[in-house]
Formats: C-alpha cells, sequence, structure tokens
C-alpha cells in the first residue's frame, strides 16, 4: 500500500471567515455540533478529545455565563505551528472561537497567550479590534479578550490554565469537574487549541465529508506538524493523517535518521526498525504536531537528558510523584551513565515510571514514562556507555 | 508614596481589584521594573487585598516573574533539544564573553541578564534567543555578537 505523502492546505489557505461566520449563524447551533461530530475533528493540542462533543457538553450546560478559550499556550517541546497559524491566519482563529462561541452559547472568550509569543500581541490586538467591529457589523456579541502566560509549560493543560486566568499557581486540578461543566471562574468552558478551532471553522464550510474523506478511521483530516531536527526541510506541513513514519521520513529525514520523537517531550521515541510499522495518528502514535528527528550522530543519552530536565523544570510539584519521579529518573540515568549505578538501576527507574504513568495527577507526570521508557527501550546501551 | 507603589496602584486601577487582575499587575510591574521586588509584591498584595505569601506564591511559580534582581534587556537562550543540537552553547558562551558574565547573572551595571528557557518555539529555525519580547531565530556566534553589540550602543 504504497501511499505518498498528501500535503494540504485547509488552516494556512484564505478564506472569507465573515463569510463563512455568516452562513453558519443562519444554521441551528445543533447542526453545526453534529457536522463537527461526523467530521471525526479531534482536538489538535495532543490529547485528541472529540471537538464536536466537547461542544455538546458545553452547550448542554446552564450557566448565565460561558466561555471559549483557545489555547495557544504552545509550549511543547519540537511544536511552533500554533505560532505561525497565530500569525498568518488570526482572522480564521477568532472566528473559529466566534463560531465555538455560537455553539455553546458564550459570549466571551479568551486566547491564553504564551509569554514567549509576547511579540505577537501588536497583531493580535489589531485583528481583534478589527473582528469585534465585524461581529457588531453582523449583530453577534462575542467579545474576544488576551490572557499573558509568564512561562510556564504546565499552563498547556487546561485546567492548569484556567487557575492561571483566574491568577493563582497553574497547577492542574482534578477531573471531574471537566471544564465543560466547571472551568474558568467555574462556567461552563470549551478549551481548544488554536488549530482545532480552525479546523472547525473550515468543517462548517466545507461540509464534514471533505474533512472525514482524509486520514483513517480514528485520525480524521489533515493535521499540522511541526518538523524540526536533523532535516533538510525544517518547518511547518499540513499534511493528511494516516502516513507511517517511514513516509514521513522518506519525505523530511536527510537519509540517516536514526529515530524519530513523536510528540514532543512528552511524546514517543520511535527507532529506525519500527518506522514501517509505525503510523502517525491515534491508532498509532498521536502527535499534537513535533516531529524530531535524529541522525546517527545524536547521542540519545544526551537528548533524554534534555527530555527529563526539560520536565523536571517544568513539574508543577503540586503531586509526588511527577516532582520526585522526575528528579530522581534525570539524576538515575546520570547514575548509570557515570557508572554509579550497575546498568540494572534502569529497570527501577522504570518501574518508577510507571508509578508515575499511574499516579501522577495531570498529563504532564503521567506522560514522562513516553520518553523515558521508549528511549530506555530502543538505545539501552547508548544510555549506559 | 513611592514610585512603586504608585505603578501598582496604576496598573490595579487599569486592571481592576480582582484576584484575575494578578497576573497583569504582575507582568506589568516586571515590563517595567524587569523583576518583581519584595516591596513590589507587598505593595502588590496590599492592593488587591491578597496575603504577601500568596502573591510570592503565584509569582515564584513562573518563570517569567523573575523575583530576584534582573537588567533591562533579559536574554533567554533557549536550551531544549534541538536548539542544544544546533548549538546553543557556542550562542552562551559568544553572550558571556561580550557582556562578562555566566548564565543566571545580571551585568553589574544592571543593563543585562543573561538566562536559559525551555522550548521558546522556534525550533525549525534554532538555536533562538528572546530579549525582554523580541525574537532572534538561526542565530550565529557572529550573528549574535552583532546582536548584543546594538543592544549595548541603545540607552
Amino acid at each position: 500500500m504504497e501511499k505518498k505523502i498528501k500535503k494540504v492546505d485547509l488552516i494556512f489557505g484564505k478564506v472569507d471567515h465573515l463569510d463563512i461566520l455568516n452562513n453558519s449563524f443562519q444554521r441551528t447551533r445543533d447542526e453545526i455540533i453534529l457536522d463537527v461530530i461526523d467530521s471525526g475533528l479531534r482536538g489538535r493540542g495532543g490529547a485528541g478529545f472529540p471537538t464536536g462533543l466537547k461542544w455538546k457538553f458545553a452547550k448542554n450546560e446552564e450557566a448565565d455565563q460561558k466561555y471559549v478559550i483557545c489555547n495557544a499556550d504552545e509550549g511543547e517541546p519540537g511544536t511552533f505551528k500554533d505560532r505561525e497559524i497565530l500569525t498568518q491566519v488570526p482572522e480564521k482563529v477568532l472566528a473559529g472561537m466566534a463560531l465555538c462561541g455560537y455553539c455553546i452559547g458564550a459570549s466571551e472568550g479568551y486566547i491564553y497567550l504564551r509569554a514567549e509569543y509576547n511579540f505577537l500581541l501588536p497583531s493580535l490586538y489589531k485583528a481583534i479590534d478589527q473582528f469585534h467591529e465585524h461581529l457588531k457589523a453582523m449583530k453577534f456579541d462575542f467579545t474576544i479578550r488576551i490572557c499573558s502566560g509568564s512561562g510556564a509549560y504546565v499552563c498547556g493543560e487546561e485546567t492548569a490554565l484556567m487557575e492561571s486566568m483566574e491568577g493563582k499557581r497553574g497547577e492542574p486540578r482534578n477531573k471531574p469537574p471537566f471544564p465543560t461543566s466547571e472551568g474558568y471562574l467555574g462556567k461552563p468552558t470549551s478549551v481548544n487549541n488554536v488549530e482545532t478551532l480552525v479546523f472547525a471553522l473550515m468543517i462548517a464550510q466545507e461540509g464534514p465529508a471533505k474533512f472525514k474523506e482524509m486520514g483513517t478511521f480514528d485520525s480524521r483530516g489533515s493535521k499540522v506538524f511541526s518538523v524540526s531536527g536533523d532535516t533538510p526541510t525544517p518547518g511547518i506541513y499540513e499534511l493528511e493523517l494516516g502516513m507511517t513514519l517511514e513516509q514521513f521520513v522518506e519525505e523530511f529525514g536527510d537519509g540517516d535518521t536514526k529515530a524519530v520523537q513523536v510528540g514532543g517531550a512528552s511524546g514517543f521515541c520511535v527507532s529506525r526498525k519500527d518506522f514501517r510499522s509505525t503510523l502517525i495518528g491515534f491508532e498509532g502514535i498521536p502527535t499534537g504536531g513535533s516531529m524530531m528527528l535524529f541522525n546517527s550522530s545524536r547521542s540519545m543519552y544526551n537528548i533524554l537528558n534534555d527530555y527529563l530536565e526539560f520536565m523536571e523544570e517544568e513539574s508543577c510539584g503540586q503531586c509526588t510523584p511527577c516532582r520526585v519521579g522526575c528528579q530522581q529518573l534525570l539524576k538515575g540515568i546520570e547514575a548509570v551513565k557515570r557508572g554509579v549505578k550497575p546498568p540494572s538501576y534502569l529497570e527501577d527507574l522504570q518501574k518508577l515510571s510507571d508509578t508515575m504513568r499511574i499516579a501522577s495527577k495531570c498529563g504532564l507526570g503521567q506522560s514522562v514514562p513516553n520518553p523515558f521508557n521508549s528511549i530506555i527501550n530502543n538505545f539501552r546501551e547508548e544510555i549506559i556507555y | 508614596m513611592t514610585r512603586i507603589k504608585e505603578l501598582v496602584k496604576e496598573q490595579a486601577e487599569k486592571h481592576g481589584r480582582e484576584r484575575t487582575s494578578l497576573m497583569p499587575i504582575l507582568q506589568a510591574v516586571v515590563r517595567s521594573e524587569h523583576y518583581l521586588s519584595e516591596e513590589a509584591m507587598i505593595a502588590i498584595a496590599e492592593e488587591l487585598d491578597l496575603s504577601t505569601a500568596d502573591v510570592f506564591g503565584t509569582a515564584s511559580f513562573y518563570t517569567f516573574l523573575d523575583t530576584v534582581h534582573r537588567g533591562k534587556y533579559i536574554i533567554r537562550v533557549c536550551k531544549t533539544i534541538t536548539c542544544h543540537m544546533k548549538g546553543k552553547d557556542e550562542i552562551i558562551r559568544t553572550i558571556s564573553d561580550i557582556l562578562k558574565i555566566k548564565l543566571g547573572e545580571t551585568t553589574t551595571d544592571s543593563r543585562f541578564s543573561l538566562l536559559q528557557a525551555n522550548c521558546l518555539g522556534w525550533c525549525h529555525k534554532g538555536p533562538v534567543m528572546l530579549i525582554n519580547d523580541e525574537v532572534y531565530p538561526e542565530i550565529t556566534p557572529e550573528k549574535t555578537s552583532e546582536i548584543i553589540n546594538e543592544y549595548l550602543k541603545k540607552k
């Protein structure tokens, strides 16, 4: 089954976003939500929750106020697509937010923008002002504001993000209650990734069929990938889902790719022997877009060390498995490398990482075992010697 | 009223005195003062009727809300994976040599601080650094020294 990688242009193509909104406002909220559900669109931030369902849950809540939040706290190492979307087509993101607002019945939207992207603020404010004017003309009551982050990776987790918006430490909450019932300021809230909102807008324009015919059963449509590392063509590409890693590496590799980290520091490391059997998508290895390629000149020990250092610094420290786990994993591989601990100590560390997966409160601690176990299993010698 | 207290009051007028106003106020003080002094945090606590521990607890959670003295230009070199692979260490060495400070330090004239940051979101154009809000992607040691020298000429 030879299939060339298909490039798609749904996200960055220019459209008349006001026209799409106008047409959508002629339809009922349920019709649009059903289209989004039918399209199979799943959250593009990485977790992959079905977007239409999220909107439906938020819509079904009774409340005097609801909120739409656009998650632009793109912090996953290797991901930079949301920045590009916000730079090139901010109006599509804003329209996606308004569409979500219409569907769930919210009159306020927030963009949570990471501090590292503060340079985008002037252009975003300009786009928002223009957009507000248009909404006023369309007589649709919806206001968008920007909340700035202050350099915390964990705030990309939706409940930590809302804590931060509420002026607190960005520590994830317990779930349930889910944000669609109790979110920002305790009100029903739909938190969606930048890319997801644009896809929802495009589905409203094109209908679900066009989206659904792309990709695979579990991973419909296309996705924006951020490609970096040892590649002659780093950059941002919108590709149809459903390709194997082998096809991906043929397109983007430098001919000497020994491993690809799919999904950033919280994702999985796949070694060359598994490229052919690995599908990029929810039935294989999901990714929020981060694809880092490593060639044979790279030490996988250094790479794992970098990932763990990142997680150790970004762990919010609230729950013990993650706070202590990250520290111990990092110290542990350093000790094995130096010969202070025997190679068999790696097995103890893997048990610890399994515990982190089960016992950590949020996705950060739960996903540290992904890079840890996959790199140790695939490149054990490089960690020890 | 001291200058800091005035600044905090002015920001509270602008952003409100709700808990949700805390982050914008902390961010505004950092923009103006480059860090959050004890005096500033106490003033914010009083203005918003919060405990000082709560203000410090929130501020200290965030990497970009420094609670130690920083220079006017905060240089943050990305240190995560791809930028590491593409030579961020050389960039840091270059800046260190020009400004005569090590990582984490501030020049004696309080103009520059040199820090590392976790992923800045420019992995395809690494190495990259931020100077305050300004981004400098695809830098080389040569380009870096040009940029830093430009900043040195600034007032």
